[in-house]
């Protein structure tokens, strides 16, 4: 085979690889949804973040704003730090809520920024101060039980 | 019976201490092998005709399996998911399972048998038809002339055949899952992208069929270059490349898989 013939067979296999590749990024992945515009810090103290992972999307109105970048411990507080990367295009007004929700029944945990009223907005690397923990089922069960123990109480 | 038991423990010391030898033969092997690969660079055209006999030629063996297993991924997941009402979720199960495992870890399993063994026996013929001593006594380094522009071709073409072999699986997997059993076609796709990760999990997937492609044809160009001079043992060094190399494949992608996807 000479080798203009076999340098074609193997530029096109060369091509249709990267193809794959390409297809691969953008249809299959998320690249061409993630990768585009810069992100500002937020902050957020919860008393319970659950099973919020990092990577985790910060959703406002059910739209994706955002990823949780990084998630620690506050060793003087007891409280976990939740630091969050927000697309710049959106800003918040100072009273947003983060609360820590769950998508579907069993699905992965996100936080939920209810936004206020208030006209001054949040500035990049600075705290939310107004939040809500995550749900835990066995505090939910545990409350329920006291609850009805309560009442059994009061009718005798 | 202590002569017996003597003899069966020095035939195990032999075997042992042979293994561990052609281990070390093997690592300098490799050396030698990117020592002198300058040459498969400068000269491209070598690499470029190896590149057309390993990844070219594997194109069909991979392109109809990649697109069998994912169309085996369609139905079988199905199957399963739509008993948890969740077959919309079928777009994230083929693709991650493609991506992540089946596509570097099948696509290098098929390029072992497909190339490796291919390789090995050319080698290994070159070396019993003494074309490997009649290109050092021209002075022509048979690792620089022979061995590397073979390994450099099995590298590149690794990570591209997977890519193929993953996509083609998830055109298979949409084939059976959208078009012949009525998944929906929006939320099969867009619940893919928003659960597959380009870092996490596309580019660990290129790592490891990058890894792969350095083992299967570091085994295959090894085995054809220590290959006894004989018809027996090139088939010999034959066997032992696609034997070694699937095993090595599959341990090392239990070690890539647990350093990578460590479930935090």
């Amino acid at each position: 085979m000479n080798r203009m013939t076999l340098d074609l067979w193997v530029g096109v296999f060369v091509a249709i690889g990267l193809g794959a590749l390409l297809f691969l990024g953008l249809k299959v992945g998320n690249l061409a949804a993630t990768s585009t515009g810069e992100t500002y810090v937020l902050k957020a103290n919860f008393d319970n973040i659950g099973g919020l992972k990092v990577r985790a999307p910060v959703k406002s109105a059910g739209v994706v704003v955002g990823r949780v970048g990084d998630i620690r411990l506050d060793a003087e507080r007891y409280e976990a730090v939740v630091t969050m990367n927000v697309d710049s295009q959106y800003r918040f007004p100072r009273d947003t809520f983060a609360k820590i929700r769950t998508s579907g029944l069993l699905g992965e945990q996100y936080i939920g920024l209810a936004v206020g009223g208030d006209t001054e907005v949040i500035k990049p690397g600075e705290v939310i101060k107004k939040t809500e923990s995550a749900m835990v089922l066995e505090d939910l069960v545990g409350q329920f039980l006291f609850d009805k123990a309560a009442e059994g109480k009061d009718k005798k | 019976m202590l002569e017996s038991t003597a003899s069966i423990l020095r035939g195990l010391g032999r075997r042992v201490t042979s293994r561990i030898w052609r281990l070390g033969f093997a690592s300098r092997f490799l050396l030698a092998t990117l020592l002198y690969s300058g040459t498969s660079f400068r000269r491209f055209f070598l690499t470029i005709r190896e590149i057309y006999f390993t990844g070219v030629q594997s194109l069909i063996i991979i392109l109809v399996s990649g697109l069998f297993v994912g169309m085996v991924l369609g139905l079988q997941g199905y199957d399963t998911l739509q008993r948890y009402g969740s077959s919309e979720a079928l777009g994230i199960l083929v693709a991650l399972s493609l991506v992540r495992e089946l596509g570097p870890v099948v696509s290098a399993l098929l390029f072992a048998s497909r190339a490796g063994s291919a390789i090995t026996a050319e080698i290994g013929l070159m070396k019993a038809t003494e074309q490997l001593s009649a290109m050092e006594m021209m002075a022509v380094n048979p690792i620089a002339r022979v061995v590397a522009p073979r390994f450099w071709a099995g590298v590149i073409s690794m990570p591209l055949l997977a890519a193929l072999f993953s996509a083609m699986g998830i055109f298979g997997g949409y084939l059976v899952g959208v078009v012949l059993i009525g998944v929906d076609e929006g939320s099969f796709w867009s619940q893919m992208q928003a659960s597959v990760d380009f870092r996490e999990d596309i580019v660990n997937g290129v790592i490891k069929s990058v890894v792969f492609g350095i083992l299967v044809t570091w085994i295959a160009v090894f085995e054809g270059y220590d290959s006894e001079p004989t018809a027996e043992g090139v088939s010999g060094a034959t066997t032992r490349t696609v034997v070694t190399s699937s095993l090595a494949i599959l341990a090392a992608d239990f070690i890539l898989t647990a350093f990578m996807f460590r479930g935090v």
